[in-house]
């Protein structure tokens, strides 16, 4: 079926088609219309399942913990301070081993009050162990959401996952979406499985009790296990959606023309659109640039990309995100993942976009073309950019 | 047809050699609470002493399943574990929140809050020792007035937080206040809790041996004492009816309620309390019985 | 891949603290010929080591805490506190 939907909608419409059966979120902007249309979902009798309005995000995770631990497959949605009002939970989720799904629509922190997009909300749950997406279409984020619910269910990843859709660009335009069959996304998630571990009066266990020094290094070696072995079932499940749907998104990395580039730009979410686009434009003219889409940031596809940048001699990562004092994520982490290569690439941070500000497809000719005349005439290179940015 | 101490199960879910101190008030209160709900029964604790007190992994103390969780989302867990349940199908499964007084009145108040108002299926245990006991003695909205804690050097300088009656205005079809120097009341409290449908809210005097300074043996005499003080007062408020419980309905006379004075020298987190602050306590006591009175006198306040 | 590994789950056991009898400082003993068997001991141990056979009470003396609960709610002062020396 193919109809026209808005990224809210879309993970809305793949929260339904999963059968989840516990939903519990707080309204915030830009995702409120994820929340409503779950709710006319289980309301109209669509979707047979819980959802208990909360009246915070922090309770809304609290919620899907104790609903994950009793059995339920479980969802929630959130955004910027919702998201970070509920960081406790976030880590406790993460470190309970439970396969929650949730849904970021990525949007400003304040001050100032911002509703537009950036990263730095959802990368800013980075070390809480769970696992990450970012999306660069509405299509890739209903077919995200579903592959989340398996990715986590699996009984080699057992961590929760959040997807990332950015705030208007995604989430509140409308595009033509293919909605999978219910039958067909039935024999791609079966039931949940009760792990890591379910609240059962036959078989009483304590979660989480007092754990001391001596025993608790252990469960977060077992954690960060668990993310290396998530990095295989990534792509087996996109693999597997992919023969269903004939929709593959590359698993870990979405890399457009990068066979035969020389220069890289590196971004995450719908603005990779207009660097695919600012790179076909810039072939036309004789470059050979090409575009790798971060699909995943957690697990950090470290070997991935140190294969894919090997034969760049210049890297535009872009960053729509800030650790102020630092710099672009995005870009430290690409860093660490170049530093093993015997040559290694020019890498250049583009903070870009942040508080919603638009990131062109010319901003992107620009950097690029920067960069190559950079490269050629021997120039130093600005290791920082501000894109776009006014008098300061 | 009350209950009687030889007809409660002799099987123990709450299992001897835990962590806790001499006399701790939670123990004996989690005992109670497994001995009136038995064993189908799911707990969620929130950090406060219960958490420590089942013990370090891999080991517990309880032979019922525990949910830990953070300070202030215990009864919002619980609302997920509940509805996952119903959701489910599995409905004879009591789930309780066994939450200390910061859990409930402080931190955890928003999430009780909003649990009420949803309705959610859960009895809440509010074992109150008057301070946060776990992290060392410090004061709570649960404090009385006076009692020295280790942030309240000079005594609390506020009243304790009236956190049943907050409850009842939320309109909940349970709301009671309970003594762990009454057993028998406390368990016909939660078994006709576990009976009603709907957010069940019970408040359990707690008094610490540790925190309040007083010998270890004292622990049911300083809660009984509490009661028969009026200090502390034992009600139910059922469908909005308030109903004084035995042996609070025989001190609706304040001539008939023993002096706070006997109930303040027990306890060492009372000692530098002059006779003015003494004075303020027993005034804050007695006024408490108005107010009740006056509810007792609406006959259905909701 | 054993679920009960990859996050902390505790099994339900006795003296979770350990051996808590080596608390006590005073030991309760029951005085069998002042006993009412009223059981109030038995519902006001904290610690659950006042063990109920019948109607007849007895100490868990592996971990009782010696705590004095028992002693100073007993209407019979049927239990004694004795010194552990």
């Amino acid at each position: 079926m193919r109809i026209v939907l808005t990224g809210n909608h879309a993970v809305a419409y793949a929260a339904f088609l999963s059968r989840v059966e516990v939903v519990a979120a707080y309204p915030i902007t830009p995702q409120t219309q994820i929340v409503e249309k779950l709710a006319e979902f289980i309301e109209g009798g669509r979707l047979k399942a819980r959802y208990i309005r909360v009246e915070s995000e922090h309770s809304a995770m609290a919620a899907i913990i104790g609903a994950s631990a009793a059995g339920a497959r479980t969802f929630t949605a959130t955004a910027s301070h919702g998201l970070t009002y509920m960081n406790e939970m976030v880590f406790w989720a993460g470190n309970a081993r439970l396969p929650i799904v949730m849904a970021i629509v990525c949007r400003a922190l304040a001050p100032p009050w911002n509703i537009w997009t950036e990263h730095t909300d959802i990368l800013a749950q980075r070390d809480t162990g769970w696992i990450q997406f970012f999306c660069e279409d509405n299509q890739e984020v209903l077919d995200t959401v579903i592959q989340a619910f398996k990715i986590a269910e699996d009984n080699r990843v057992l961590l929760p996952v959040m997807v990332g859709l950015d705030a208007f660009i995604l989430s509140h335009t409308a595009t033509p979406i293919d909605i999978p069959e219910q039958e067909d996304i039935d024999r791609f998630l079966p039931p949940r499985k009760p792990l890591p571990f379910i609240l059962d009066v036959n078989n009483p266990l304590t979660h989480s009790n007092m754990t001391y020094p001596d025993q608790t290094m252990e469960f977060r070696y077992r954690l960060q296990k668990a993310m290396e072995r998530a990095r295989r079932v990534i792509v087996e499940v996109d693999e597997e959606y992919g023969k269903l749907t004939g929709r593959r998104y590359g698993g870990l990395l979405d890399c457009y023309k990068c066979e035969d580039a020389d220069l890289g730009v590196i971004v995450m979410g719908s603005s990779a659109g207009d660097a695919k686009e600012a790179v076909d434009k810039l072939r036309d003219e004789g470059y050979k640039p090409g575009v790798v889409r971060i699909r995943v940031f957690r697990p950090f596809p470290k070997e991935e990309l140190k294969e894919v940048c090997r034969r760049f001699k210049v890297i535009a990562v872009i960053d729509r995100d800030l650790s102020p004092g630092l710099g672009g994520i995005l870009y430290a982490e690409t860093l660490t993942s170049l530093y093993d290569l015997r040559n290694r690439p020019i890498v250049q941070n583009c903070i870009a976009g942040l508080g919603g500000r638009d990131i062109r497809v010319e901003d992107f000719k620009l950097v690029i073309k920067e960069l190559y005349r950079g490269v050629e005439e021997n120039i130093e290179i600005p290791p920082i950019k501000w894109i776009g940015i006014g008098d300061v | 047809m009350s209950l009687k101490i030889k007809d409660l199960p002799i099987e123990e879910y709450w299992l001897p050699g835990n962590p806790s101190c001499h006399g701790c008030p939670a123990s004996l209160g989690l005992r109670l609470l497994m001995k009136a709900l038995g064993p189908k029964t799911i707990v969620v604790i929130p950090a406060c002493c219960s958490t420590i007190i089942q013990g370090a992994y891999p080991k517990t103390s309880a032979k019922f399943p525990i949910l830990n969780i953070a300070f202030a989302a215990s009864a919002a867990a619980a609302s997920g574990i509940v509805e996952t349940l119903e959701f489910k199908c599995k409905d004879n499964v009591n789930v309780v929140v066994w939450a200390g007084d910061g859990g409930t009145v402080d931190i955890g108040l928003q999430a009780l809050s909003g649990a009420a108002e949803r309705n959610e299926n859960i009895i809440y245990v509010c074992y109150d020792n008057e301070a946060y006991m776990n992290t060392g003695i410090q004061r709570s909205g649960s404090t009385p007035y006076g009692a020295w804690t280790t942030t309240t050097i000079t005594g609390k300088k506020e009243h304790k937080k009236d956190l049943p009656l907050i409850m009842a205005a939320h309109r909940i079809p349970y709301v009671a206040t309970a003594s762990v120097a009454y057993p028998i009341d406390f368990i016909a409290k939660l078994r006709k809790a576990s009976k009603i449908y709907g957010m069940k809210y019970i408040h359990l005097h707690s008094p610490c041996p540790t925190g309040w300074r007083f010998p270890s043996s004292k622990t049911v005499e300083t809660g009984r004492l509490a009661v028969l003080t009026g200090t502390w007062i034992l009600y139910e408020v059922e469908n909005g009816v308030f109903k004084l419980n035995p042996p609070s309905n025989t001190l609706i006379d304040k001539n008939r309620r023993k002096p706070i004075r006997n109930y303040i020298k027990m306890q060492g987190r009372f000692s530098h309390l002059t006779d003015k602050d003494i004075d303020e306590l027993q005034r804050y006591v007695d006024e408490q019985w108005e107010t009740y009175l006056k509810l007792l006198s609406i006959g259905k306040i909701y | 891949m054993e679920a009960i590994l990859e996050t902390p789950l505790s099994k339900p056991s006795e003296g979770s603290a350990g051996i808590t009898g080596y608390w006590r400082t005073f030991k309760p003993v029951i005085n069998r010929s002042k006993c009412m068997k009223c059981l109030l001991c038995w519902i006001y141990c904290p610690e659950g080591t006042v063990i109920r056979i019948n109607d007849d009470v007895d100490i868990n003396y592996t971990y009782c805490k010696g705590c004095g609960i028992c002693a100073n709610e007993c209407p019979a002062k049927a239990i004694d506190m004795v010194s552990e020396e």
